[in-house]
C-alpha cells in the first residue's frame, strides 16, 4: 500500500511538471488555462490521495480536500476565462471560429 | 524514502519554476491571475506532501483553508478584472 | 430549520474533526443547528425518498466515467504540451443543453472543463459557450455529441 502511495505522489508530481510546462508554452489566456488546469486538477487528485495511501490515518480529510478541489478548481479557471474574454483579450491567430460574439453579460 | 522527496520536488520544483515565469512575463494581467491560479493548486498538493514529510497531520487544515482561500482570491480578482475593462 | 442542510453540514464537521471525541461532536451540533438556521435561504439541498438512488447512481456511474475521461484529458494535454510543433487548432463554440436546474448545470460545466480539450467559459439560459482546443466539426449533431453527450445523459438521470 506504501509503494503504492508513492507510486501515485510520483505520478502526481509528473502531472504538475507538465502543468507548469503548459502553462509556460502554450499561446494565449485560453489554451493556458487548459493546460494549466487539467494538469494540475489530475496531479492534485493523484498526490493527495497517494499521501491518503501512504498514511491511513489522514484519508477521511485528504478525501474531502479532493472532493474540494474538484468542485472549486473548474469554477476559478472558468470565472477566469469568461472574465478574460469580456475584456476582450485576443485568442491565437490559429483560432478559426467563434460563435460566441455578443456574449456580454449572463 | 528519501530519494522519493528529492524526485518530488524537483519535478514540482520546476513546475513551480516555469508558472512563476508565466507569471513575470505574461503579456496581459489574465496570464498572471492563470499562472497564480496554478500556482495556488500546486502548492495545495505540496502542504498535503508536507504533512506526510514532517509527520504532522496539521498541515492538511492547511491545505484545506489555503486552498479555500486561494479559490476565493481567483474569482475575487478575476471579478475585479471584468469589471475594470 | 431545514432538516437536509443540518445533516449535510454536520457530516461535514464530523469528517473535518474526529468522529470518536464526545465534546467535538456537541460542538458541531450546535454549529450546524445555527448554521441551518440561518442560512437556510442560501442553500438549495433537498432530501426525498429518491435521493439514495441518486447517491449510488452517482457513485456508481457518473464518477468512473468522470475519471477515466480525466485521465485520457490529461494523456492529451501531455501530448500536446511535449510535442515540439504545438498542434492547436482552437476555436470558440456553442452547445445547447436540456438540463434545466442550476446545480446540474454547474455539474455539466465542470464535467466538461476537465475533459478532453475543452474549456467553458459561460453558461446562459441554456446555451454553454465553450473554448475547443481542435475544433473537429460546426455541426450541431456532432458537437454535441464530442463535447457534452455522455455527461449529459448520465446528469439527467442523477439530478432531474
Amino acid at each position: 500500500m506504501i509503494i503504492l502511495g508513492y507510486i501515485f505522489i510520483g505520478i502526481g508530481a509528473f502531472f504538475y511538471f507538465l502543468g507548469g510546462l503548459g502553462i509556460l508554452r502554450m499561446p494565449d489566456v485560453y489554451n493556458r488555462l487548459q493546460a494549466g488546469t487539467k494538469a494540475t486538477t489530475l496531479g492534485s487528485f493523484s498526490v493527495i490521495l497517494g499521501v491518503g495511501f501512504v498514511n491511513m490515518d489522514y484519508l477521511p480529510k485528504a478525501l474531502l480536500i479532493i472532493a474540494f478541489i474538484a468542485l472549486t478548481n473548474p469554477v476559478g479557471s472558468s470565472v477566469l476565462a469568461r472574465a478574460a474574454y469580456l475584456i476582450g483579450i485576443k485568442p491565437t491567430a490559429k483560432t478559426k471560429v467563434d460563435e460566441c460574439k455578443g456574449g456580454d453579460e449572463i | 524514502m528519501n530519494v522519493l522527496n528529492y524526485i518530488y520536488f524537483i519535478l514540482v520544483g520546476f513546475g513551480v519554476l516555469f508558472s512563476f515565469l508565466r507569471m513575470l512575463l505574461g503579456p496581459t494581467s489574465a496570464d498572471r491571475l492563470a499562472a497564480l491560479d496554478t500556482l495556488n493548486v500546486v502548492l495545495t498538493g505540496t502542504i498535503v506532501f508536507l504533512a506526510l514529510v514532517f509527520k504532522n497531520g496539521l498541515y492538511l487544515d492547511i491545505a484545506l483553508v489555503y486552498g479555500l482561500l486561494s479559490f476565493v482570491e481567483t474569482v475575487l480578482i478575476a471579478r475585479y478584472l471584468e469589471g475594470k475593462k | 430549520m431545514s432538516f437536509s442542510v443540518f445533516i449535510v453540514t454536520f457530516f461535514t464537521w464530523l469528517l473535518l474533526t474526529s468522529f470518536t471525541d464526545v465534546k467535538e461532536i456537541l460542538v458541531g451540533f450546535f454549529a450546524s443547528l445555527v448554521v441551518s438556521v440561518v442560512m437556510k435561504r442560501y442553500y438549495g439541498i433537498r432530501f426525498d425518498l429518491k435521493f439514495p438512488l441518486r447517491v449510488i447512481k452517482f457513485i456508481f456511474i457518473y464518477l468512473p466515467v468522470f475519471i477515466w475521461k480525466m485521465i485520457l484529458a490529461n494523456f492529451d494535454v501531455a501530448f500536446r504540451v511535449l510535442n515540439p510543433s504545438l498542434p492547436l487548432n482552437p476555436g470558440f463554440v456553442k452547445v445547447k443543453t436540456d438540463l434545466k436546474k442550476q446545480s446540474s448545470k454547474l455539474m455539466l460545466a465542470n464535467s466538461i472543463t476537465l475533459t478532453p480539450g475543452t474549456l467553458t467559459l459561460d453558461v446562459k439560459e441554456d446555451e454553454l459557450c465553450i473554448h475547443w482546443i481542435d475544433v473537429k466539426s460546426l455541426d450541431e449533431q456532432i458537437k454535441k455529441r464530442k463535447i457534452s453527450g455522455v455527461f449529459e445523459k448520465i446528469l439527467k438521470g442523477v439530478f432531474e
